[in-house]
């Protein structure tokens, strides 16, 4: 689970950021909801311990991640929280297994390449495992960059703008395959979007202005 | 899927980017695989030749010349001496020397020389006979390893001979030709590249072409007994030779050690010392090869500059990869390797490469060096300056993976990844 407190954040001499508090427990899903350019993905960066605060604490599965030096805080960051980006990153050189069996070797564990395939399984995309991620449509990339992100059982789960570019019927769809799969993993699901069509669909919210 | 097998897929997954530099790394390191190679196939080629030869006698002229000559058999004679001159030396029971081989030179047939010697020269060289018999007879010939190889000349065949070391119709001496009686063993030295026969051969040979000016003596040439030992050679004062390989029997006596001096002083002969003319001859050629040494190191230095290019170019088109190793848990240092294996990678093959151009290139030339050094060259064989060689590249690879390296470890991944 994910929890925040008084979290701000000042980029230069700019005027600081202040965030509303966050919590979502394990199992929970939860929006954060903002126009662009009020600090939607600073908060991310934040969550995921990519940047400091300058203000405030970030706890992840009981850990203040103010508290961790940085080798420690980069190895936190891969074994408890999965990412999905708005644009989806990968590493192109290597298939879409490598992908995933990277992202365990990275967050030191053991790679597993049948909890891999069985993910994939999961979000019906099987039969790409090896693919490369340029060959993959919109849809199949996002289901791999949704893969990536769990493939660690994670603690928590963020997701920056996952339906945005997508049609009504498509974005109802990534929200299910989200929820379904962060519950069982038993995730804290964290999307950051300003898509507001997810507003009616989301009970817990928050709003950045 | 460890850091090394990303660094690989890395470099796989872009082969053309990379190709420049590994060809310009190859090209540098094969130059230097190169030289290395063929110094050491050279400076072994003269020293096996020396064969304890103290003493090399022949007629006036450049000493460095006749040591070419007489031992290596890659320049021409300085001229002739005759047995009347050389009879000191040619006697057995000389008190100095314990070996004197005379040499007779003159033909050769497709740039193999043919020497006028006797079993001494075996002896000299440590060769052994492999198949047939050894020369006795005028104009039976008996052929190192290297020639009948390079020829495909057998046991039983003939062939006519050219003068000098020419190989021109214009030039064939019109005689009666040689035949082989015998092969030799392999043995690493000279004699490989040799056709041995009777110095007696090549006079009959040499008479016969002045004969076809003047007839004078035609008949003695072909009806003379061959002439085979030092003591039969003592028989003919008026004949020439060309030279005497002379081994002494205690080379620290001090009449010994005045031998030299006092045949350069006292007779129309000059005598000259192999390893000081040889010594000689590397400090002169020295100078070639070290420029040519530091053109290599500069050509390897730009190599690692353009390897240090392409990785650079490469980190940064990679950026948001690296941020996202950065938030897949890979730290710092996760990065600094992975930039710096990508280095080591890139010279290990281009190390290869350069590796391929060294020794094939030794292979391919191994024909036209073996006919203008008499040595057999071969590129399949590795020398301990390869491995040396080996680590220098990765050091250089590494060297040149440490800022791009350094970059990437301290890319601000969250500016990275804010970009849209």
């Amino acid at each position: 689970m994910i929890k925040t407190q008084n979290l701000s954040f000042q980029y230069g001499s700019q005027k600081p950021i202040s965030f509303p508090d966050i919590n979502c427990e394990s199992g929970e899903m939860m929006l954060v909801l903002g126009q662009s350019g009020v600090g939607k993905t600073t908060l991310l960066h934040l969550l995921s311990g990519l940047i400091m605060a300058k203000g405030g604490t970030v706890t992840i599965a009981d850990q203040d991640l103010s508290k961790l030096s940085h080798k420690k805080l980069d190895h936190f960051r891969g074994q408890h929280i999965g990412v999905i980006f708005q644009k989806f990153h990968f590493i192109k050189s290597l298939n879409v297994l490598e992908n995933l069996t990277i992202a365990q070797k990275l967050a030191g564990k053991p790679i597993d390449e049948n909890r891999c395939k069985e993910l994939l399984d999961n979000l019906q995309i099987g039969h790409k495992v090896n693919s490369k991620i340029n060959e993959l449509s919109q849809g199949e990339t996002q289901r791999v960059a949704i893969a990536r992100a769990l493939v660690n059982n994670p603690a928590v789960i963020l997701a920056d703008e996952p339906t945005s570019a997508l049609d009504d019927t498509n974005c109802q769809a990534v929200l299910d395959l989200l929820s379904t799969q962060a519950k069982q993993s038993g995730a804290a699901l964290v999307i950051v979007t300003h898509d507001t069509r997810l507003k009616d669909m989301i009970d817990h919210k928050i709003t950045i202005s | 899927m460890s850091v090394l097998k990303l660094a690989w897929k890395n470099i796989v997954s872009n082969p053309l980017n990379l190709l420049l530099s590994i060809i310009l790394f190859g090209l540098g390191i094969g130059l230097i695989s190169f030289l290395m190679l063929l110094n050491t196939q050279l400076s072994e080629n003269f020293e096996k030749n020396l064969a304890d030869i103290d003493l090399v006698i022949g007629a006036k002229g450049s000493p460095l010349q006749m040591i070419l000559c007489s031992m290596y058999h890659i320049d021409n004679p300085t001229g002739n001496i005759t047995v009347d001159e050389a009879k000191a030396f040619l006697n057995p029971t000389h008190p100095l020397l314990s070996m004197s081989v005379p040499l007779s030179l003159g033909d050769s047939y497709k740039r193999h020389r043919i020497v006028g010697t006797n079993d001494g020269m075996l002896e000299l060289y440590n060769v052994e006979l492999d198949q047939g018999k050894l020369w006795t007879q005028d104009l039976e010939v008996t052929i190192g390893a290297g020639v009948a190889r390079s020829t495909g000349l057998k046991i039983g065949d003939s062939f006519k001979s050219s003068h000098g070391f020419d190989d021109d119709a214009d030039l064939a001496h019109d005689h009666s030709a040689f035949k082989v009686v015998g092969t030799l063993k392999q043995s690493g030295s000279v004699v490989d590249q040799l056709i041995l026969t009777n110095p007696s051969t090549v006079w009959a040979v040499h008479d016969h072409t002045a004969d076809d000016h003047d007839h004078e003596g035609h008949d003695h040439a072909h009806h003379d007994p061959p002439v085979r030992s030092n003591e039969e050679l003592l028989e003919h004062p008026e004949k020439d030779i060309t030279s005497l390989l002379i081994r002494y029997k205690d080379r620290t006596n001090y009449r010994t050690l005045s031998l030299p001096r006092a045949i350069n002083e006292n007779t129309d002969m000059q005598a000259a010392s192999p390893p000081y003319e040889i010594n000689k001859l590397y400090s002169l050629i020295g100078v070639g090869t070290d420029a040519i040494r530091w053109l290599a190191i500069l050509i390897a230095f730009v190599s690692a500059i353009s390897i240090f290019l392409s990785l650079y170019k490469s980190m940064k088109e990679r950026k948001y990869e690296l941020s996202l190793i950065r938030v897949m848990g890979g730290s710092r240092s996760t990065l600094f390797m992975l930039i710096v294996l990508e280095g080591i990678i890139l010279a290990i093959i281009g190390y290869g490469v350069g590796m391929i151009i060294s020794h094939g290139g030794m292979e391919v030339m191994s024909n036209f060096l073996q006919s203008s050094y008499r040595y057999d060259f071969t590129g399949l064989r590795m020398i301990p300056g390869d491995a040396w060689l080996l680590l220098g590249s990765i050091i250089l690879g590494v060297v040149a993976a440490l800022i791009p390296a350094y970059q990437a470890s301290y890319t601000d991944i969250q500016k990275t990844l804010s970009e849209k």
